[in-house]
């Protein structure tokens, strides 16, 4: 692994989002009636405050943090569910804030898929499957011959390992890896290049979310499809991401390619996490617990949000909050302590 | 592109798919619950024999009530046929114009039952749309909405009926009244009901709205309009048609009080209500008949929605299942 290039960003590869400064707060104050009565102030809740990311077309790109840190948050802002307080989402170089017109925006939407946590909630349970998977053909009015849109969602159905009859059935009548098939199903319809899955397995047995991680490897390498990928489940994540950002508390503290992620972990946060992993090969290791408790996120630690878990933590965490800057070729760590070389000689020694 | 050849019959004819969806219905807990309450199916059975032979009232009852022609004064005062001076002409007797009770409450149980229907489809409507709303939009709407639901639920509904009622027949010319006076009954009767629909359907409306298939459809650019219409309406219906049925006894109800109190529909074409009123004033110079049957009817009917409604409460309820 190559420490010694330049800080390099990915400016000169094919960016297909890039997401600049992104911030969502949201308001959980009291009504304001409760606030002049009992003088609270205005709380506001920092679910995201100022990522920066890129996903290369093609490439999946994972966030993973426990759960809280705001990962959710932004696979809402990015398919526009939410609206950012703060900061730029450009996909295909097109800032998606400045999409005003209808037919602008849903020529974008058509590019852009979800694929939901939950397979029994993702579904409308009043719906038939072939209703379900042909919205989006008919929300963009893709095709208009009605026996074009019933071969194509046979099509789909086929593709994600269902049968064309399958159509005809409620999403009750199927288990949940089933169902988060017909969730890919639709999530394809509209002929997508990016995908943002939230959390796509987290709700299946672990012998089905094998199936469904292989299913989606597979698509992405026939469609030559981008994922952003939700998860807190780190072996899901080594298995799908090509790059992994960790989030903590709103804010990314490491981003870096998947495979030096996990062999060389920079940031205390990230060596935190992949303790926890369970391995076989490890049977017997001690294995350290995750001390203490996410904070807040409406009255953050000063400084690094990580400050009261680290175990490397000093003066200066407390007082000044470390930016995201490159260290190595591609790897970016927020952190005070990782600068320092013998911190870098430790690590080393512990991967 | 797939194999269009065997697609064909993907699509299942509409006839097919009923017969499928009763068959379903007949081994469904719904269907057992039902079999199993004799009560229940004593009701249905009582509450369709009221509604068809209200329907048929023109085809099945011995005389025309509205027909003046067919009136005879010197009928009048009949009591009823088994009685001494009964005619067996007039079984249940006649009132005082010689109008046939038996067929003035056929006829009028069909006003009554017009009546209560179109108020609650009035009142269902109404509410599901503004609770829907109310529930989707969220913000300053949905308190608008509300506090106006609110205002209204803390007076009796009876009187927010007459108020309207009231309000209406004033504002009117009095050309226009005779023939518009069940439009200003349903009204007056639909929009003291609507609140119940609105409240439950805004809650239902609350979790349905942060589900995750609502959030597929919002991604995809769907009209909110649309999203409320097709996504969540059909997934809130279960309860309102409960609400519905419960509320059908409660419009007859109304309609009646609104009838005998005599600001519902005019004594020439009379509802169950109107009846008892005019018979009301015999009732004393002891021809009880007269108003008697007619609300005898009017609380077998009221008494048999109601069951079936109590039963369609527990019944579509899972938590008592």
């Amino acid at each position: 692994m190559s420490t010694s290039g330049a800080p390099q960003t990915s400016g000169g590869k094919d960016i297909l989002l890039r997401v600049r400064g992104l911030k969502r707060y949201f308001d959980v104050s009291q009504p304001l009636l409760n606030r002049l009565l009992e003088g609270k102030p205005r709380q506001i809740l920092r679910a995201v405050s100022g990522i920066n990311f890129d996903i290369q077309r093609g490439h999946t790109f994972a966030l993973v943090g426990e759960s809280g840190c705001g990962k959710s948050t932004v696979a809402n802002l990015v398919v526009g569910l939410y609206r950012p307080t703060a900061g730029t989402i450009e996909f295909d170089g097109q800032d998606l804030a400045k999409l005003q017109r209808r037919s602008e925006l849903a020529a974008i939407r058509r590019k852009m898929a979800m694929i939901f946590q939950d397979p029994y909630a993702s579904l409308n349970p009043r719906w038939r499957v072939f209703n379900i998977i042909s919205e989006p053909i008919r929300a963009f009015g893709l095709l208009d011959d009605k026996q074009a849109i019933i071969d194509r969602t046979a099509q789909l159905l086929t593709q994600v390992g269902l049968s064309p009859q399958d159509g005809q059935k409620y999403p009750h009548e199927f288990s949940g890896g089933q169902r988060q098939r017909i969730s890919i199903a639709r999530a394809l319809a509209s002929d997508p290049q990016f995908i943002v899955c939230d959390e796509p397995t987290s709700a299946l047995d672990v012998s089905v979310q094998a199936q469904i991680l292989n299913l989606m490897s597979e698509l992405q390498q026939r469609l030559g499809l981008s994922y952003l990928f939700i998860s807190h489940d780190l072996a899901v994540v080594r298995h799908m991401a090509d790059r992994i950002g960790v989030m903590y508390l709103g804010r990314l503290c490491e981003s870096a390619p998947a495979d030096t992620l996990f062999e060389n972990p920079r940031h205390p946060y990230t060596r935190l996490l992949l303790d926890t992993i369970p391995d076989i090969e490890m049977t017997g290791r001690k294995r350290v617990p995750v001390a203490g408790e996410i904070p807040n996120p409406i009255d953050p630690p000063t400084g690094c949000a990580f400050h009261p878990r680290c175990p490397r933590v000093t003066d200066v965490c407390r007082r000044e909050r470390p930016h995201l800057r490159p260290v190595a070729d591609g790897i970016m760590v927020a952190c005070h302590a990782v600068d320092a070389p013998d911190h870098l000689s430790g690590s080393q020694a512990a991967g | 592109m797939g194999k269009p050849a065997s697609l064909q019959a993907v699509h299942i004819p509409l006839h097919r798919r009923a017969i499928d969806a009763l068959r379903r219905a007949a081994d469904g807990d719904v269907f057992y619950s039902f079999i199993h309450s004799p009560v229940t199916v004593a009701a249905t059975a009582v509450t369709l024999l009221i509604i068809l032979s209200a329907v048929l009232a023109p085809w099945i009852a011995p005389q025309d009530p509205f027909d003046m022609a067919s009136l005879d004064l010197m009928d009048a005062h009949t009591p009823p046929s088994w009685m001494a001076d009964g005619n067996p002409k007039y079984l249940l007797g006649t009132d005082d114009q010689g109008r046939d009770v038996l067929s003035t409450i056929l006829y009028g149980s069909r006003i009554s039952l017009e009546v209560g229907f179109l108020s609650v489809i009035f009142s269902m409507v109404l509410g599901v749309g503004l609770g829907i709303v109310s529930g989707y939009a969220g913000g300053w709407l949905d308190a608008v909405i509300m506090r106006i639901a609110e205002i209204q639920i803390s007076f009796p509904a009876i009187l927010i009926a007459l108020l309207t009622d009231g309000i209406l027949r004033t504002v009117i010319p009095e050309a226009r009244a005779e023939e518009l006076a069940l439009t200003v009954l349903i009204f007056s009767i639909g929009i003291s009901g609507w609140v119940q629909y609105a409240r439950t359907v805004r809650s239902s409306t609350m979790v349905e709205r942060n589900r995750e298939y609502v959030q597929a459809a919002r991604v995809i650019g769907i009209h909110p309009v649309k999203i409320m219409l097709r996504h969540i309406l059909p997934n809130v219906m279960g309860p309102v048609l409960v609400i519905a049925t419960i509320h059908l006894a409660v419009a007859i109800i109304t309609e009646a009080t609104l009838s005998f109190l005599g600001v519902g529909v005019p004594p020439t074409e009379p509802s169950l209500g109107t009846l008892i009123r005019i018979g009301n004033d015999y009732l004393f110079s002891g021809e009880w008949w007269i108003t008697i049957f007619p609300s005898a009817a009017l609380a077998i009917l009221v008494l048999a929605v109601n069951l079936l409604g109590d039963w369609m409460r527990d019944a579509l309820n899972p938590k008592l299942r």
